[in-house]
């Protein structure tokens, strides 16, 4: 199959193109210690944290492109192994941020976009309700580290959801406090949309819904 | 829910941002791990299903230590002997990495070097001591890969494996080998 090839292809693309660059800098002395200082400098700045996650994704990915010949099958497994992780890293969530008790969907979301999206990748996404009962909302991402890589979705991979991970992420987490959750990518850059947005549709509870008519 | 806390010191919201990079990695590599592991279970199970985990693991550890050794600056005078690549893995792209350094580098000026990391943070979520000694393997086979790929791309073959005596202490064993 030569549609991981690509993946890794692109991955290896984009990492070669941060090298060139480091290479057309001249160090402007010749003794060894300035120029090992400036590598260092540089090197400290050429590899990030989160690179090792991102690249590691798109090794993953690829690697489910070249076991499932169907993109939905590479989507679904995504979106299961996401759901693992979203269980466990609430936990971690939690630890780290000390949020308070939240009473609407609307805040729920904010605190998604503003202080989990921000801590674990460092961007943040902007936040928008779709509908008047107020519970399905959108996560419009302008910047997307986990496609800092790839350029397109590999030939013959035009159904992929790339990024499906994130939103298994974000439905098992709200399980774990007792909310469940419709997570989809509505828009997706790597497709040709113009942006990248992640659907959160709250399923509301029966009971719930009982209580609120009543009111 | 008790927040467990191993290794990573204090109170919750004590971690701090920093630290939730390399996070978000592990729960990805524990995920990637039980997968792997889940859907090698055929009929006949045991050492054969079990390397084939091992093998699709440290084949995507080594792409992406392909992809890290790339960026690595390769001017310096200094990668031109071997063992100053090794060290230049153990310090600085464990550093970038891991964020410690490895904790000691020993070779045999024949081609085997031992890497040896007292508190290797992937194993350090798993409880300290012996009783997961048998679990570790499977979390040591992408950083196998990683070391393996950063070498390639510095030009350098080799074979690398990884053992554990007492969590969450490792080595790393790199052959050279000499094409």
């Amino acid at each position: 199959m030569k549609a991981e090839d690509d993946l890794a292809a692109n991955c290896a693309h984009f990492a070669m193109c941060s090298r060139v660059w480091y290479k057309s800098s001249t160090p402007s002395s010749n003794t060894i210690g300035l120029i090992l200082l400036k590598a260092l400098l540089s090197y400290n700045y050429n590899i990030k944290n989160k690179d090792l996650f991102v690249l590691t994704y798109g090794a993953l990915v690829a690697q489910l492109c070249k076991d499932y010949e169907k993109d939905e099958d590479v989507n679904k497994y995504l979106d299961k192994m996401g759901y693992g992780i979203g269980t466990r890293l609430i936990e971690d969530f939690l630890a780290r941020s000390c949020v308070r008790r939240c009473h609407s969907y609307s805040e729920i979301t904010d605190i998604i976009a503003q202080v989990a999206f921000k801590m674990y990748l460092g961007i943040t996404p902007s936040v928008a309700c779709r509908n008047s009962s107020r519970n399905e909302f959108s996560l419009i991402l302008d910047k997307n580290p986990l496609v800092e890589f790839v350029e397109e979705l590999p030939a013959g991979r035009s159904s992929l959801c790339y990024c499906n991970l994130l939103c298994g992420i974000i439905r098992g987490a709200l399980e774990m406090v007792h909310l469940t959750a419709d997570v989809t990518f509505l828009q997706d850059r790597l497709k040709g949309d113009s942006v990248t947005e992640i659907g959160i549709t709250f399923l509301k509870k029966l009971e719930e819904k009982r209580y609120r008519r009543k009111k | 829910m008790r927040v467990r806390s191993a290794g990573r010191g204090g109170a919750p919201g004590a971690r701090g941002p920093g630290m939730a990079d390399t996070a978000l990695f592990e729960f990805l590599l524990t995920e990637m791990v039980a997968e792997l592991w889940a859907r090698d279970r055929d009929p006949d199970p045991g050492p054969r299903g079990q390397k084939t985990s091992l093998s699709a693991l440290e084949g995507m550890g080594f792409r992406v230590g392909q992809a890290l050794g790339e960026r690595l600056p390769r001017e310096l005078p200094a990668f031109r002997e071997e063992l100053d690549a090794l060290k230049f893995l153990c310090k600085d792209l464990w550093a970038a990495l891991f964020q410690k350094q490895m904790d000691s580098l020993r070779t045999n000026h024949q081609g085997t070097y031992v890497l040896q990391d007292n508190s290797f943070p992937l194993l350090v979520r798993m409880a300290s001591g012996v009783q997961y000694v048998d679990e570790a393997p499977k979390f040591l086979a992408f950083p196998c890969g990683l070391l393996r790929g950063a070498l390639s791309t510095l030009g350098i073959r080799s074979l690398v494996t990884a053992s554990v005596t007492t969590l969450p202490a490792c080595k790393f064993q790199v052959v050279i080998q000499k094409s």
